[in-house]
């Protein structure tokens, strides 16, 4: 490229600049597209939400759901399930906050901010280990809640991080009960 | 390159061609008259032999998408369709499923040999460092590959791996989402690996192209770690090493062929002849056995960040791996300490291969973090600080002395 020896900018410097500017901008924006479509499309978006009949769902028992193309367990605690959760204190916890959606972001970790707003019974998680996203199996682990077979993740019966590489409590996904025996998911 | 040849076209059509296009002069002085050290042992065979597997790789699997599905309520089933249906479909896909098994052993060899022998070292660095980016390649590559069958262990081994990314601080889960093309491995996902993994391999050409101009513009190393310093160290490529890759090569067949036609899912997993459901993670996720050290680095830290950190840290550190040996002599023959170091560093890797294998809990959570220890010690700490407190064997003055002092004097020969 010449340059001018000149000691002020000239019209030559002004139009490679400008040129540099406009060509930048363009390649930007056409980058974008091409980025952007790897990202969800329309339809996954629209199967932002579900609904789910848990009437048949007795005490001690629970259900798996896809929300998402994500698994989403309903477990219907028993009273010793909720008393054990509730035993924990919360310095116990490697992680304090609750991770519910519906819920102050740094609302802490305690079983009632964790289970369904008025029906402390139900638990509603998205089944995804926060360690590397695999589904974590129910009723296992040292702590009564669910256990990773993966990289030996334990869940307590909130769902909650109590030892192994995980590093957050199981999301509570955005959801609320219609009626009785309904639940909205997303 | 052509500079290396002596060709002069003698016939009307060689002329016109090499007038308008030299390729002629080209392939004889790259592949034909180029001047190659005499004393190359069989190690140096595997660099062909990884080349003929990525070709091997590149028919097969050209062959396979003929017959293949790239969706999840198909891919499963068409896999299977290949393997039952389509004529020598089996055989097709045992070896493009081998292959890949087969072009990681000859790569890892090919790794190891220029370790030992110090293939890195100045004025090479180029050509390592293109290896090292064919070696990340091929990683792609091969994980994106072992998706397409969509079995458990590609469904949730996809999942484990793209995971990996929500480790970043801030937009960890964006780029996870993003990669997924939803909200967990689903179609999308399927679809953009399955694009991904037919490009990456012409990549991989184009990168082993480079490597091979680097490599022949500063001449090869050669097991004594002298460059050629006269024709008396030297031979041309055709037919000595045409000849000696080629022999390499048919006997690595033979033992290819073996793990297709009587072990063929030896390497693989039993689970990924379940069909991938979202719902159910199988009971124990291993990786193929070329990922499993890193896999064990993975594992061995207990905190996410720090896991992901190490596992892309150890092959990072190959990038420096010139830089960070600080000895000028390059080949072990002649480095008493680093010979030792070089075995214990292999058996560190095979240790971490292991382990990566086995469950992440008690006496192997313990040994992953020594060994992870001890192999980043080797990069950081001890290739840097041998340079400066071994005391190096005399090295020969030529290749040529070399070879001499090895087989006897010339009046023997």
């Amino acid at each position: 490229m010449e340059h001018s020896d000149t000691a002020e900018p000239n019209r030559r410097d002004f139009l490679y600049l400008a040129t540099g500017a406009v060509g930048a901008v363009g390649v930007g924006a056409l980058a974008w597209p091409f980025i952007h479509q790897m990202n969800p499309d329309a339809s996954a978006l629209a199967l932002a939400s579900i609904e789910v009949d848990v009437s048949a769902i007795d005490v001690g028992q629970s259900i798996t759901v896809t929300w998402r193309g994500k698994p989403v367990f309903i477990r219907h605690r028993t009273d010793k399930e909720i008393e054990e959760a509730n035993n924990v204190p919360l310095s116990d916890l490697p992680d304090p906050i609750a991770r519910n959606a519906n819920l102050d972001a740094n609302a802490e970790a305690t079983d009632l901010n964790r289970s369904a707003e008025g029906k402390e019974p139900w638990l509603v998680m998205v089944g995804i280990c926060t360690h590397l996203g695999c589904v974590p199996l129910g009723q296992k682990g040292d702590f009564g809640g669910w256990f990773c077979p993966c990289h030996g993740s334990h869940y307590d019966t909130a769902g909650r991080i109590r030892r192994g590489p995980a590093p957050e409590n199981m999301l509570v996904p955005p959801f609320a009960f219609v009626d009785d025996e309904t639940i909205r998911i997303g | 390159m052509a500079g290396h040849t002596k060709y002069v076209p003698q016939s009307a059509p060689a002329k016109w061609l090499e007038a308008r296009l030299p390729v002629i002069s080209l392939i004889r002085g790259s592949f034909v008259d180029f001047p190659t050290p005499k004393n190359l042992n069989y190690w140096w065979t595997f660099g062909g032999i990884a080349f003929f597997v990525l070709v091997v790789q590149i028919v097969t699997g050209i062959v396979l998408v003929m017959h293949y599905t790239p969706h999840v309520d198909m891919a499963f089933a068409s896999v299977e369709h290949i393997m039952r249906d389509v004529n020598y479909g089996w055989l097709i896909r045992y070896l493009h499923a081998n292959g890949a098994s087969m072009f990681f052993i000859a790569v890892y060899i090919h790794i190891f040999r220029g370790m030992y022998y110090g293939s890195y070292k100045a004025p090479r660095e180029i050509s390592w460092i293109l290896g090292v980016i064919i070696f990340l390649l091929m990683m792609a590559t091969a994980f994106m590959g072992y998706v397409l069958p969509w079995g458990q262990m590609s469904l949730w081994g996809a999942t484990v791996i793209t995971n990996l990314f929500s480790a970043i601080p801030v937009v960890g889960e964006g780029i996870v989402t993003w990669l997924w093309g939803g909200f967990s491995v689903g179609n999308p996902t399927l679809n953009r690996f399955f694009s991904l993994h037919y490009l990456l391999p012409f990549v991989i050409v184009g990168v082993v192209l480079l490597h091979i101009w680097a490599f022949h513009t500063t001449g090869n190393n050669n097991p004594v770690g002298v460059d050629p310093k006269s024709d008396k160290d030297t031979i041309p490529f055709h037919p000595y090493y045409t000849m000696k890759d080629l022999l390499a090569i048919v006997v690595f067949m033979i033992f290819f062929s073996w793990f297709v036609f009587y072990l063929p899912n030896y390497m693989g997993h039993a689970d990924n002849y379940i069909e991938g459901n979202p719902l159910v993670t199988p009971a124990h996720i291993v990786p193929e056995w070329y990922f499993l050290p890193f896999y064990a680095i993975l594992r061995a830290v207990p905190d996410k960040l720090g896991g992901v950190v190490l596992m892309f840290g150890a092959i990072a550190v190959l990038f420096f791996l010139p830089w960070l040996d600080t000895s000028k002599v390059r080949s072990a023959t002649f480095r008493p300490l680093f010979k030792i170091f070089f075995w214990l560093f292999g058996i560190y890797c095979v240790a971490l291969g292991y382990l990566g294998a086995m469950p992440a809990e008690g006496i192997y959570v313990i040994l992953s973090r020594i060994f992870t220890t001890l192999y980043f010690l080797h990069f950081l700490v001890v290739l840097p600080l041998l340079g400066f407190i071994e005391k190096p064997d005399k090295v020969p003055e030529s290749i040529n002395d070399a070879v001499l002092a090895d087989h006897g004097k010339p009046s023997a020969a």
